[in-house]
């Protein structure tokens, strides 16, 4: 029983993201065609060069068919997938292992999100019939929970914490500000962000990642068909995926400081891409900031430093656009905005700009200069039971 | 043979109104003192569950086989109540479940059933008042629950025997409700007075003649009913001076159906080994019991005694009362509603949605909830816990938000993320032992979704 993983055998050659934003007026079947739309185009491929489509989406519909009635795919294997806030990073895994396993050639994944129909703010899970008892607590309010046992277990004071929190949420925004693909592109202080009143718990609405509908895209191939489609390929280092088993909501032992799926995860990751000091390795991480004390927890479950060191990290500045490794340069689920389904492909899609030297000048991250690997971070879920992906692409073949 | 009380037991809910703030809002009634209020998520079933399992909490002798229940106010009509109740007690499906709905004598009614019949029963009794803003019924009435448990004495020690009984049943308007209406109605109460009168009159002399007894050898008379000039003016002709046993109207109010059983409770609270005890119920007719209390009440510990219930609580400001009891309409929280609970799933998981039944592992470590995998069941329902951790949600869709929402670690094991009830976000803190409570989470498409929630060890 072993994760061997897919390093370097298949490679990413084309990639599309539409802009994350309230888009009162485009529908699901718009985003779709702008994200594929453009990753066609950045591939030089057509839709028939495809093989095989796996369609990410949590509550966009039902089925392959979401895909292939906008797109007018002609008996092309169209799959949908889900698995919560990971859903897009879970197409990407899928479409890549089809073509490592040389089942096709040529597979998209795709992801998207369209939540600003329902009419009300913020996301809201689709019902699944039960008997009633499930907890209806908002995710805000589960994570919440991070926060004040994160001090408590490392002695920080509260309001030094939330400082730290609100530090986060302005980095985001201060790199959101600089991406004409984001949702938020205003830059907000820490002191703007510490006057706003809580929502859940200690949380206000700017701990929280913003809501935006979105679609976003990529084409992968086996390793040695990339150079047919772009000079600059990115090569699939590690996917690694963890399923919770909700043991951290019954477990008394369980302390909300951290994330054991993520840990796991991450570890499982880097075996795969060979990665030793993830920190000094890697040139940037898209991490899934759904809210400020997740971010700050997975600084030290992903490895990037030690545990209970992550606050001091933030406030020096560590994972800054300018930092010792940027985390978030495109503004995160915080900045970006977070339609479900997509936004493990917009990770995907930063690290295919940044690693490509494609940002805008004002946000490309100068660690790619001697550092050619990029994370990407997906989760989905609560504090006690969640899902979580790992990718790492890199620009050179081998390690 | 002899039948009588082997448990009893009062539930008042939390919050009290403050009667005198009632006038500012609605340019009348009010009062002064308190009355009870059921929180916004409490009915008469749960509250019902809540009397129920503290008196069989101190019950020696055998598990009731038949359940009573009986409010004026039940949760659902067409289906049955007391089988909620039922669940939440963990009761065996070879125990009879019944509603006995429908007026405060339905209450008596039930009592009269259960001490008249064979084996051991539980008899229920809740009430839900609401009433007009404003209303006289509004500041006379509370709401509440409560539970006897009535048996053999060959079965286990009685706290009281039942040593005799008279009634008297008369057609006459009174009080009136059309179903699903909140208002009461009653005729000219000088009226009433002159039915309730005679009929009192007549079941007291035809239960002392019963028991064989005098009337200066009854020690304690609890009288109950909705009439409140009636109550009094039948201790009054009856000469029962300072032998009445405290009603609670002026911190309480009149608990309606609950009133008998709750007044009764309190007498036994209070009594000492060999006194007798009258019970009196005037609702369109009269009802008296005569019990003598045993040396078994002097052992007997109530789990919460009416007396604190009474004296504790916390103000609920008057148009929190309104909103809750859907008086005063108000804009529902910008979220979507929840979805009815599934028929068919809650059946599947009636001993965790009704029962609080976990379950352990291989380890023996306890799971909430119970899961698949593990073999044997742990009730936990009577588990007192520890807050480890909280947050207060503004965001969630509640009846009454914020919602206030801890992770609870039970002593013995188990951990649960639950809701917290009958607190103020204040009151929370990491470290505050908690304790279990039936509580009714929402309603949907009708279906009242019943769960557990955690309050404050009291």
């Amino acid at each position: 029983m072993s994760s061997h993983g897919i390093k370097d055998r298949v490679a990413i050659v084309g990639m599309g993201c539409t802009r994350f934003a309230e888009h009162w007026d485009k529908g699901l079947d718009d985003l779709l065609l702008d994200a594929t739309g453009e990753a066609f185009t950045s591939a030089g491929v057509t839709k028939d060069d495809v093989d095989a489509y796996w369609l990410g989406t949590a509550q966009g519909g039902m089925s392959g068919m979401l895909l292939a009635k906008p797109l007018q795919l002609e008996g092309k294997p169209v799959t949908r997938v889900e698995n919560m806030c990971a859903t897009g990073s879970e197409a990407l895994r899928q479409a890549a292992y089809a073509v490592a396993s040389g089942a096709y050639d040529l597979a998209m994944a795709v992801g998207v999100e369209k939540v600003k129909d329902s009419g009300y703010q913020g996301l809201n899970a689709f019902p699944v019939p039960s008997d009633g008892t499930q907890r209806t607590l908002t995710a805000a309010a589960m994570f919440s929970m991070v926060a004040p046992a994160y001090a408590e277990r490392y002695g920080v004071p509260m309001d030094e914490l939330k400082a730290t929190l609100a530090r986060i949420a302005s980095k985001n925004h201060h790199n959101g500000a600089r991406n004409p693909r984001a949702q938020f592109r205003r830059e907000m202080s820490v002191e703007q962000i510490l006057a706003m009143p809580d929502v859940a718990g200690c949380l206000s609405v700017f701990d929280c990642a913003g809501v935006a509908d979105g679609a976003a895209a990529a084409i992968v191939c086996r390793a040695e068909d990339a150079h047919r489609y772009t000079d600059r390929p990115l090569f699939v280092k590690a996917l690694s995926f963890v399923a919770g088993n909700g043991s951290g909501l019954t477990d008394p032992a369980y302390d909300y400081t951290t994330f054991p799926e993520i840990a796991a995860c991450a570890a499982d990751a880097y075996a795969q891409a060979g990665i030793t000091d993830p920190r000094a390795e890697l040139a940037m991480a898209e991490v899934h900031d759904c809210f400020t004390p997740t971010e700050l927890v997975l600084m030290e479950d992903l490895g990037f430093c030690e545990r209970g060191t992550a606050w001091k990290e933030i406030n020096a500045g560590a994972f800054d656009l300018t930092g010792d490794l940027p985390v978030n340069p495109d503004g995160g689920l915080k900045s970006f905005g977070h339609p479900v389904g997509a936004s493990g492909l917009r990770m995907l899609f930063e690290a295919w700009l940044q690693l490509r030297s494609e940002a805008p000048p004002e946000r490309q991250i100068g660690t790619v200069a001697d550092r050619h690997l990029a994370l990407t971070h997906n989760l989905g879920g609560y504090p006690g039971e969640m899902v979580s992906f790992v990718g790492i692409v890199g620009t050179e073949p081998t390690a | 043979m002899t039948r009588g009380i082997t448990a009893a037991a009062g539930y008042l809910p939390h919050w009290r109104l403050d009667r005198t703030s009632i006038a500012a809002v609605a340019g009348g009634g009010g009062g002064k003192g308190t009355r009870a209020v059921a929180a916004y998520d409490e009915d008469t079933t749960t509250m019902g569950v809540e009397a129920a399992r503290t008196a069989l909490r101190s019950l020696e002798g055998p598990a009731p086989h038949t359940l009573w229940f009986s409010t004026v106010a039940p949760a659902y009509a067409d289906k049955t109540n007391a089988t909620a109740i039922h669940a939440a007690l963990r009761l065996g499906t070879d125990v009879g479940a019944f509603d006995v709905h429908g007026s405060v004598r339905s209450a008596m009614g039930a009592l009269h059933a259960a001490v008249g019949g064979r084996g051991t029963h539980i008899v229920v009794s809740a009430d839900l008042r609401t009433g007009l803003a404003g209303s006289p019924d509004e500041s006379a009435f509370g709401d509440g629950a409560a539970a006897l448990v009535i048996g053999d004495d060959r079965d286990g020690p009685l706290l009281a025997e039942l040593i005799g009984g008279g009634w008297a049943t008369e057609e006459f308007l009174d009080r009136w409700r059309t179903p699903g209406e909140v208002r009461s109605k009653v005729w000219e109460e000088r009226f009433g007075e002159t039915r309730y009168l005679p009929l009192g009159e007549t079941a007291w002399d035809d239960a002392l003649k019963s028991a064989d007894l005098i009337a200066d050898q009854v020690d304690r008379v609890a009288i109950a009913g909705p009439h409140g000039r009636a109550n009094a003016a039948l201790a009054k002709k009856l000469a029962i001076g300072d032998r009445l046993v405290p009603d609670l109207d002026a911190s309480v109010g009149n608990l309606g159906a609950a009133q008998p059983a709750f007044l009764l409770t309190a007498a036994l609270e209070a009594a000492e080994p060999g006194q007798v005890i009258a019970l009196i119920a005037l609702a369109d007719g009269a009802h008296v019991q005569l019990y003598r209390t045993t040396e078994a009440v002097t052992q007997w510990t109530p789990a919460r005694p009416l007396t604190a219930q009474a004296a504790g609580g916390a103000p609920i400001a008057y148009g929190t009362y309104l909103r809750w009891r859907g008086v005063l309409p108000t804009e529902p929280p910008r979220r979507p509603e929840p979805a009815r609970p599934s028929a068919s799933a809650s059946s599947r998981s009636t001993d965790w949605k009704f029962g609080f039944v976990g379950s352990s592992g291989p380890a023996g470590e306890v799971h909430l909830p119970p899961q698949p995998l593990d073999a044997s069941a742990v009730p936990m329902a009577d588990a007192v816990g520890t807050i480890a951790t909280f947050t207060i949600d503004r965001l969630a869709y509640s009846p009454s938000p914020p919602v206030v929402f801890a992770v609870v670690d039970f002593d013995g094991g188990g951990r649960l993320p639950v809701e917290l009830t009958d607190i103020d976000v204040a009151q929370v803190r990491i470290g505050a032992r908690v304790e279990l409570t039936f509580r009714r989470l929402f309603t949907a498409d009708g279906i009242h979704n019943y769960f557990w929630k955690a309050r404050l060890v009291a």
